[in-house]
């Protein structure tokens, strides 16, 4: 088998490319902690509204400054309703589902995840501008997906 | 070394009468899956289009026919029912008319009429609003069972096409040793060997769904399921794709007297593409939980391996188009691009999905690049970029080389070439300014499979809205597009009359090359082994993961 030099050239390059990409995204991710939201943890789906702490949905203040918010996900709507963030929160999310496949999903910011019955999402962010953000489900989850909405308002 | 195209004999004896009579046989069968796969794209074309009239708040979808049901229905036609029709009808074609049939065109009847009940099945169910859970049929959405049972039998006659097609390649290998396999059939069989370990993903989720929307077992391993059926929904990505490059590679040179770039290369491509595709599933399932990041990231780093024979393949085509020019006395960028032939449809409809293959390998590299998913994962940008795909280079490629293959098959003149050509055109802008204005829209956040994205007139959705209407003005471009071409396609075989003296059909040759191609290439077995072991050691850890992890079934629900 022959391979004419320019396409030696080309196929170079596009290996050189992707090694190029892999290492920054590796690097991003072992350098600054940027990955896909990836958290392995349980829970019987028939029992998260007696489960803590998703029995109360809503956001905590843990001792170290930082926050964290308990989502509970079922058709058609996000529980807490219109959440209130203080500026410069940092806030880890853990969502759960009661019922099918949804989305959590903060346009504006980069939170985006699934959110499977059985399993607990976990999503960080760090909200540094006030506004009313959209928390939208972005997973079809039936007739009333494009209703299941909600708001967080950063003040 | 030279490829045997179309006229090459598989050392069977005497044809005959009844080779003439299965010639005709098997294009009727060529014809009846390329047919079938024309009605699916009309029917999910008009389902597309309104749509994106939803989307644009142009109109309402009244409740008995509500954007969810046709959004199922759309996806599954398109995705699964056209593309799966037209590659089983262009691969049993080009398998045999590379290597002369010695037996029957039963099994492959057989396999056409298997999913052509499994489509009818999975259509009504649909239609009839009892499987409104879209193509992916995430559980625990719970369909009617006939719908899973419908869709099992559309993937289980694609294996009797597959047998149908490997089984000649078998026995060409076994009456001719030493012989190479012809090039269009070895990428056939590539295809189908890839086809059939990729399906046994979706095949063992049917196996978990089906009893459990009969009620025989009370819930479902969401997670597990989401993992099959994406072990299977990526290489399926890769089965359109193969379906377009077969036609680059060894069709197209035949519009502008060219030749294939490199035998050996070329079974090299799809050599790669057979063991490559399947160990990448899970940059499907970046934000899931339950997947833990590790396996993410190798994932990545495996869908990235199909950049290799991506980009043999556009160093092929353009090579093959530059040395043609030559020959013919034409040199330069600009004076090749005007030599080639941009008035026949078969080669523009490619040509322009070429093109459109730019925008959906960038995208792609973005999707599949890990921590770099969240910004577009579930958003339009993930629809823009398969329509610009499978809606682009596939959709394209196919109805362009169905411009060859309706005629040859049918033995008539092309129908309207000016209107062929003129589709092909109105197909490329609609599909540019439909998938541009969805990949903006999903920059901007806006999610997908949603009928509605007003969100009551929040603050954050206003931004949607104009890119949608963009979107609603593509998409009526590209339905009038498929009109165009139900016209050209029908009208073919019933507008014009026979031809007594038609050029044979053929693929085009391979240039000469300095070094025979290894015989190694064509050690499909071989090869397929390699395919099997890949995808094992990609999926052994995430599977043993999940199957470790107790985790909790869900029961069925319908939420619609």
């Amino acid at each position: 088998m022959h391979i004419h030099r320019s396409e030696r050239i080309w196929l170079t390059f596009g290996l050189a490319m992707m090694a190029v990409f892999l290492a920054t995204i590796t690097t991003a991710a072992v350098v600054d902690g940027i990955v896909p939201p990836s958290n392995v943890q349980t829970i019987d789906p028939a029992k998260v509204s007696q489960t803590p702490p998703f029995d109360h949905p809503g956001l905590h203040k843990l001792a170290n400054g930082s926050y964290e918010a308990y989502y509970v996900a079922h058709i058609f709507s996000f529980e807490p309703h219109h959440l209130s963030v203080p500026l410069g929160a940092h806030v880890t999310f853990y969502v759960t589902s009661t019922d099918v496949e949804h989305g959590f999903s903060v346009p504006e910011t980069g939170i985006n995840t699934m959110v499977t019955p059985g399993w607990v999402s976990t999503v960080s962010h760090t909200f540094t501008k006030p506004g009313k953000y959209l928390l939208v489900c972005n997973e079809y989850c039936g007739a009333g997906h494009q209703l299941m909405a909600d708001a967080i308002e950063v003040r | 070394m030279s490829t045997i195209s179309g006229t090459g004999s598989a050392g069977s004896t005497d044809p005959g009468f009844a080779m003439r009579y299965s010639v005709a046989s098997e294009n009727l069968l060529v014809l009846a899956h390329i047919y079938t796969a024309t009605a699916a794209l009309t029917v999910g074309a008009l389902f597309g289009l309104l749509q994106g009239f939803s989307r644009a708040n142009f109109l309402a979808l009244p409740a008995q026919f509500d954007y969810y049901r046709i959004l199922t229905a759309h996806g599954v036609l398109m995705a699964l029912v056209f593309t799966t029709f037209f590659i089983c009808g262009l691969m049993t074609f080009a398998t045999y008319r590379s290597i002369p049939r010695i037996r029957s065109v039963r099994l492959g009847w057989t396999g056409y009429c298997i999913m052509l009940v499994g489509t009818l099945m999975a259509a009504s169910e649909i239609l009839a609003g009892n499987a409104t859970v879209l193509y992916t049929m995430y559980a625990p959405l719970k369909a009617d069972p006939l719908f899973y049972l419908g869709a099992t039998l559309l993937v289980a006659g694609t294996w009797f096409v597959a047998a149908d097609i490997l089984r000649n390649v078998i026995s060409f290998g076994r009456n001719n040793p030493g012989k190479r396999i012809p090039l269009p059939a070895h990428a056939c069989a590539c295809t189908f060997v890839m086809w059939i370990i990729a399906t046994v993903g979706i095949v063992v989720e049917m196996l978990l769904l089906i009893p459990w929307s009969l009620g025989w077992t009370s819930g479902i391993d969401v997670s597990l399921s989401r993992m099959l059926f994406w072990y299977f929904g990526h290489p399926l990505v890769y089965f359109w794709i193969m379906g377009a490059y077969l036609i680059w590679y060894n069709v197209i040179p035949t519009t502008y007297g060219g030749k294939v770039f490199s035998d050996s290369l070329t079974r090299l491509a799809f050599l790669l593409l057979l063991v490559l595709s399947t160990p990448v599933g899970i940059h499907h399932q970046f934000l899931e939980p339950g997947v833990s990041a590790g396996w993410k990231w190798l994932h990545t780093l495996t869908t990235y391996g199909v950049v290799i024979p991506s980009f043999m393949t556009a160093f092929a085509i353009f090579a093959s188009f530059e040395i043609a020019a030559r020959r013919a006395g034409v040199r330069g960028f600009v004076a090749t691009v005007r030599w080639l032939p941009w008035t026949d449809p078969v080669f523009t409809g490619s040509a322009l999905g070429m093109l459109l293959f730019i925008f959906g390998g960038f995208g792609g590299i973005v999707n599949s690049s890990y921590s770099m998913d969240v910004l577009v994962h579930n958003t339009m940008w993930i629809v823009g970029h398969f329509h610009v795909t499978v809606g682009g280079p596939v959709a394209l490629s196919f109805i362009g080389a169905a411009y060859k293959l309706v005629p040859a098959l049918t033995g008539r003149k092309l129908y309207a070439p000016k209107l062929a050509l003129a589709q092909t055109w109105m197909w490329f802008i609609g599909m540019l300014l439909m998938s541009t204005s969805m990949h903006i829209a999903g920059l901007l956040g806006s999610p997908r499979r949603t009928s509605d994205v007003t969100y009551f007139g929040a603050a954050g959705a206003q931004s949607w809205h104009g890119e949608m209407v963009f979107a609603a003005i593509g998409g009526t471009l590209l339905f009038i597009s498929v009109l165009m071409f139900v016209v050209v396609a029908v009208g073919t075989r019933l507008l014009n009359e026979p031809e007594t003296q038609r050029e044979a059909f053929a693929f085009a040759p391979a240039e000469e090359e300095s070094m025979p191609t290894a015989p190694a290439f064509d050690w499909l077995g071989r090869w397929a082994t390699v395919a099997v072991v890949l995808a094992v050691l990609a999926y052994m850890g995430p599977l043993h993961d999940q199957l470790s992890v107790r985790h909790f079934l869900a029961p069925g629900m319908r939420t619609w």
